[in-house]
């Protein structure tokens, strides 16, 4: 564990606590102008955190601590999704405490313990989100396996930063599977952070929401952090993506002019990956909710095939 | 490995991706953009290979297969389902999963199938044999879960597709005058069978084949 | 400490024994057998952990008791330390629990003393037995033991016929393990069967039977019907203990006679495990989603982790029989990991579900709801075993669930093609199991403890009495302690895995804070700073909120996007969760539905999830076995004279062949 180490740690947590609004308000602008809307500005979801921030919290009746004390786990948890992903640098101190099958486990740690949240009030909604909630990440999370999967076996490593180096710095290589793999992972990307064919992050249509239904007993600065947190994750799952996929221009170890070249070209890659993602919600439809399954399973299976022409090709 | 076996490699995943994506895809006209792409990979592999190996024959291979496959039979195609009226046709399938996990099975077996051959082939893309045989036999996986006519044509076009790739990775293409009379033949193929549609379709108002089924004993 | 260990677990199968005798001795003074002899029952339990953690080396004993000229020979190694290490720690929760749960079972409290005390020493002495006799009559006796405890509610019907099947089920396992032990030969000691040296068709019979008898009592698919019927049916602790532990000797007994008796692996023995346990881990986990008993939705999941186990067990025969001695070291450690585990949390949730079902009398998932207002202690060591079993870092299940996973990513080195490719599948489909256990798990604790009580009784409900309180915390604190620190385990099971594959993983490289099983640039994972960095992060996010903003919070009537009406009937049912995986896996289940009419004034609806397997294998070989019974009826003609022409008959035949 060396100074620099620790300093891109500290640095990407704090970068990516603090940026990950600024790239859920990039989607959604992008997604008004694709639909010809002039749209709240890049910095409304900081607007809105400052709202929610401020108000006083009312919680009902007989919700019980553990309701309380949800929105921090999720946060905590995220933070740590966040710190682990490398998207800023490959030298982070702290990604040998936790590798690719525990970064699954963490969302899987926010999943449940959100899901329980939403049955905690015990409302017909809270239970019907949780159901969902669970059975799209039933099939999501062995998906999402399966592309880290992937990617560990190029780089002979579960260790995050290892994988992401491997694939960034060792000399230009062609790698089919993750071909199979970047199209599971864009199918859990979507589904996991209840972006659109799965999900609509902007609708509380009663038949169709799924994480909406599970918070809608959150207000104030509970609702705030869950926010928050909502919009760590899909910052977390983009650096994934872009970790895996386009990986070129990380940071090298101990490289401090590294990191100076580091930011703006990450900053150019969420933006183009936020307009995409903007892109592809406009362009699709919402389905019903019992094709999501066949969704989420559609990716599994191509996340295992990607595993298998790695064996394949041998590549 | 070299850069270009390498392209091939993806090119030859990206197929079998296409192949997983046709046998997953319910509605026609996305079929048929598919079936473009699967076509455009192949012109793409074959100027690669061509470029790889200086056959110079390949170049108009792929010449013949870009017009032949991307541009002609998807144009014919389009008019057909057009005219047919059933460009907007959605088909019921089975599962999907559970198509895509024989799909999978396949793959394996396949692969493990041509392992001998791969051995003996000593060409720069012997990976890809594997991968080719696999397409071929989802090709037909696709036949079989469908129902409508046109699915099984493009179903049977893909499969030619999985067999020119087999061919030009092995083998560095087959003679021209084999390719010339193949090709001649998927054409005249398509345009009798896009004649049996309508015929079908008067007979039956419908393009599905399970009233072919009933047709049988009449 | 040599020879001391298996003295003085020896000593304490004896002292349990002679506790459950003075249990029954004692049994007009109920609150002497439960505050006494169940507490010293866990005292001793802590004995047998203890002495079997700190044991080393083989040691071996020969007690004098058995039939003339066939003494019990009895032996303590790493594997059966290990697996008395399970049974102790699990006991001490277990039976301190006890203490305060069978205050409602007066008038047998006696007889359940000394059957559960029989029962610990008898799961003793299969782990120490180190020949075929005295393993076959302790194996008999945890069986028959068992068999009494599951039917202590003998008046109601289910609960017989439940101890029937089960009773049938372990005759008919014990019956092949029996003949496995023949076709070893010998004089029937572990020691000349570990000597001989059979050909492979031999050995593959030996296996297929060792497999079929000890599957049995795990309940591995198509053998595991008499589970989900018999772990409900006992007692709560019995369940805890059937579940926890017992399960356990079966894996105990595959692996003595896989990797120590037969001492020789083929590879497709290893792919058939594998299989089985996919299978089981798989069927496991759908059906337990679809459960609406508490009780039957535990045992559905201690099937799927069974199958976890037989995954792990299988990969590691595989990777033997390729001389890939490290990795099947890797996988054996992931194994015999989550056994240690699954002992832990199944342990605690049927114990929880017993607090549950004592404080509210209900077992109905569709019946209960908001006992975490109730019952906050039960509520709270329940998440910790929910959590845990889902595989959620940093509790123990994940450790397991991450070895195993490693081991699976190292199949690249595998020299056969098909089992290349084949295995990373059955990795996807074992991941897909764990992310189902997690569905049960917020199935079964969302609708247990939170929400609102369904029923009017549950306002009723109270709390639990100390003693549950105590084992329960033991558990889950094993939980998180296994979790948090699996490198101390870890480094107690290297000892067996050389003994079983001659290769042990070398955790002490990375040091005790990380588990890296191979090297830390592979993979590494510690638990300690996960929990700490997750803790710090939850702590500074309360902290800044507190100090920036404020904590005015005041308390409402649920939003529930407005409508007016609210009952506690809207809630989901454990139907309503079940249904997306119900109607995603509907071939593999037997669905009877009762729809109510629209016209219907008092409209009900049922749904009744069955076992096809029961009506597949099951239903057509008790037809058969019933028309055979009726062809051999009919030599019974009930008239003296013919059973003695048929005793005659026998003789001349006998002396004839003697001749």
């Amino acid at each position: 564990m060396n100074a620099f180490g620790i300093f891109t740690q500290l640095l990407q947590l704090l970068l990516t606590v603090l940026l990950a609004p600024l790239l859920l308000g990039w989607v959604n602008q992008c997604r008004a102008w694709l639909q010809n809307r002039k749209g709240a500005g890049i910095e409304q979801p900081y607007r809105k955190l400052r709202k929610l921030f401020y108000k006083d919290a009312v919680i009902a009746n007989n919700a019980s601590p553990l309701f309380r004390m949800v929105p921090y786990i999720l946060f905590g948890s995220m933070c740590l999704a966040a710190a682990i992903v490398p998207s800023l640098a490959t030298d982070l101190s702290f990604s040998a405490a936790a590798d690719a099958i525990a970064l699954v486990g963490i969302f899987a740690l926010a999943r449940i313990f959100i899901s329980l949240a939403a049955m905690d009030i015990g409302t017909a909604f809270g239970g019907m989100g949780a159901r969902r909630e669970m059975l799209v990440g039933f099939l999501a999370e062995p998906a999402l396996l399966m592309v880290l999967f992937t990617a560990s076996l190029i780089s002979h490593s579960t260790s995050l930063t290892e994988t992401v180096e491997t694939l960034a710095h060792r000399h230009f290589e062609i790698y089919p599977s993750m071909a199979f793999a970047a199209i599971a992972f864009l199918m859990v990307l979507l589904a996991e952070n209840a972006r659109i064919p799965v999900d609509n992050p902007a609708s509380h249509l009663e038949l169709t929401m799924i994480h909406e239904a599970m918070i809608l007993e959150y207000s104030a600065r509970h609702l705030a952090l869950i926010e928050w947190a909502s919009s760590i994750k899909l910052f977390a799952y983009v650096s994934i993506g872009i970790a895996l996929f386009v990986p070129w221009g990380i940071a090298q170890a101990s490289d401090w002019l590294g990191i100076a070249f580091a930011l703006p070209i990450l900053i150019a890659k969420l933006l183009a990956g936020g307009f995409g993602l903007a892109l592809i919600e406009t362009v699709m439809a919402k389905q019903r909710i019992f094709r999501a399954p066949e969704f989420m399973g559609t990716a599994f299976l191509f996340g295992v095939l990607g595993m298998l022409v790695h064996f394949l090709l041998g590549a | 490995m070299s850069i270009s076996s390498q392209f091939i490699n993806l090119l030859a995943s990206i197929l079998l991706l296409l192949a997983f994506a046709m046998l997953s895809q319910r509605r026609i006209k996305s079929l048929i953009r598919l079936f473009m792409v699967q076509g455009m990979t192949l012109v793409v592999s074959t100027i690669v290979i061509a470029v790889t190996t200086n056959q110079s024959h390949l170049y108009s291979s792929a010449l013949l297969t870009f017009a032949l496959k991307v541009v002609i039979l998807p144009l014919i195609l389009y008019r057909l389902i057009k005219r047919l009226n059933v460009e907007w046709d959605v088909e019921t399938l089975l599962n999907i999963p559970s198509t895509m996990l024989v799909g999978i099975a396949i793959v394996i077996v396949s692969f493990n199938l041509a392992l001998p051959i791969s051995h003996l082939a000593g060409t720069i893309t012997r990976s890809t044999i594997g991968i080719a045989m696999a397409c071929v036999l989802l090709s037909l996986l696709m036949m079989i879960t469908r129902s409508k006519a046109i699915s099984q044509v493009i179903g049977f076009l893909s499969m030619e597709n999985s067999l020119f790739f087999a061919a030009t990775s092995t083998t560095y293409g087959m003679p021209m005058v084999v390719e010339l009379g193949v090709a001649l033949d998927v054409l005249v193929g398509v345009l009798i069978l896009g004649v049996f549609f309508f015929q079908i379709r008067e007979k039956f108002e419908s393009l599905d084949l399970k009233h072919l089924e009933k047709a049988e004993g009449e | 400490m040599n020879g001391l260990a298996i003295d003085l677990i020896v000593f304490a199968a004896i002292f349990w024994i002679a506790l459950g005798l003075v249990g029954l001795a004692a049994r007009n003074n109920p609150v002497f057998v439960r505050w006494v002899i169940f507490p010293l029952g866990a005292l001793v339990g802590a004995l047998v952990a203890v002495s079997a953690f700190l044991a080393d080396a083989p040691e071996t004993a020969i007690s004098p008791l058995g039939l003339p000229d066939l003494p019990f020979h009895l032996r303590l190694d790493s594997l059966s330390s290990f697996f008395l290490l399970i049974l102790g720690s699990a006991t001490v929760g277990i039976s301190i629990f006890s203490a305060g749960y069978f205050r409602n079972e007066e008038k047998h409290l006696g007889t359940i003393c000394l059957q559960y005390h029989v029962f610990l020493a008898a799961m003793t002495f299969v782990l120490l037995a180190d020949d075929a006799f005295l393993f076959m009559v302790s194996w008999e006796a945890m069986a028959l033991s068992s068999y009494f405890l599951v039917t202590t509610d003998h008046k109601i019907p289910e609960i017989r016929s439940a101890g029937f099947l089960y009773l049938l089920m372990a005759h008919v396992g014990a019956i092949s393990i029996l003949l496995y032990f023949g076709t070893m030969g010998g004089d029937h000691s572990f020691d000349a069967m570990r000597k001989t040296h059979l050909s492979d068709v031999q050995a593959t019979f030996a296996f297929l039977l060792a497999v079929f008898g000890f599957g049995a009592k795990a309940g591995i698919l198509p053998l595991h019907v008499w589970l989900p019927e018999a772990h409900p049916a006992a007692p709560s602790p019995v369940s805890a203990l059937m579940s926890g532990v017992m399960l356990k000797t079966a894996v105990y007994g595959l692996l003595r006679v896989v990797f120590d008796l037969l001492h020789m692996e083929l590879w497709w023995w290893g792919v058939l495990i594998l299989a089985i346990g996919l299978a089981t881990a798989l069927f496991g986990a759908i059906f337990s989603a679809v459960q609406s008993d508490m009780k039957r939705l535990l045992a559905y999941s201690s099937v799927e982790n069974i199958g976890i186990i037989f995954v792990g067990l299988g990969l590691a025969v595989i990777f033997k029989a390729y001389s890939m001695n490290a990795l099947a070291a890797l996988a054996l450690v992931a194994t015999l990991y989550h056994c240690l585990n699954h002992a832990f949390f199944k342990s605690l949730l049927f114990l929880c579900t017993g607090s549950v079902l004592h404080a509210t009398g209900e077992r109905n998932l569709g019946k209960l709801g908001g006992l975490i207002h109730k019952m906050p202690w039960v509520a709270w060591t329940a998440l910790v075993g929910a959590l845990a079993i889902a595989g959620i870092p940093p509790l123990n299940g994940f450790v397991s669930e991450w070895l195993l996973l490693q081991a699976f990513l190292f199949t690249p080195g595998l020299p056969h093609s098909y089992l290349n490719m084949l295995i990373p599948v059955a990795a996807a489909a074992l991941v897909l199991t764990g992310a189902a256990a997690g569905y049960v798990m917020v199935k079964f604790y969302g609708i247990v403890f939170l929400g609102q009580p369904r029923e009017e009784t549950l306002h009723g409900a109270h709390s639990t009495g100390k003693w549950e309180r105590a084992g329960l915390l033991w558990l889950a604190l094993g939980c998180v302690f296994l979790g948090l620190a699996p490198f101390f385990v870890i480094r107690h099971l290297a000892e067996v895995s050389m003994l079983l594959v001659g290769a042990n993983i070398s955790p002490d490289k990375a040091g005790w804070l990380f588990l890296a099983p191979i090297s830390p640039e592979r993979a590494s994972y510690s638990p300690l700073l996960f929990m700490v960095v997750t803790l710090c992060a939850i702590g500074l996010a309360f902290l800044a909120v507190r100090r920036f903003y404020h904590g005015r919070m005041r308390r409402g009537s649920p939003w529930n996007c407005g409508y007016p009406i609210r009952t506690s009937r809207m809630q989901d049912t454990s139907e309503g969760f079940g249904q997306p995986i119900r109607q995603i896996f509907e071939p593999f289940f037997r669905i009877g539905r009762e729809l109510p009419s629209p016209f219907d004034s008092a409209p009900r609806y049922s749904a009744k999830t069955e076992d096809r397997f029961w009506y597949w294998i099951y239903l057509p070989f008790a037809r058969a076995v019933e028309y055979m019974a009726g062809i051999f009826g009919k030599i019974q003609q009930g008239r003296i004279l013919v059973y003695l022409l048929y005793n005659f008959v026998t003789l001349i035949a006998l002396l004839m062949f003697v001749q």
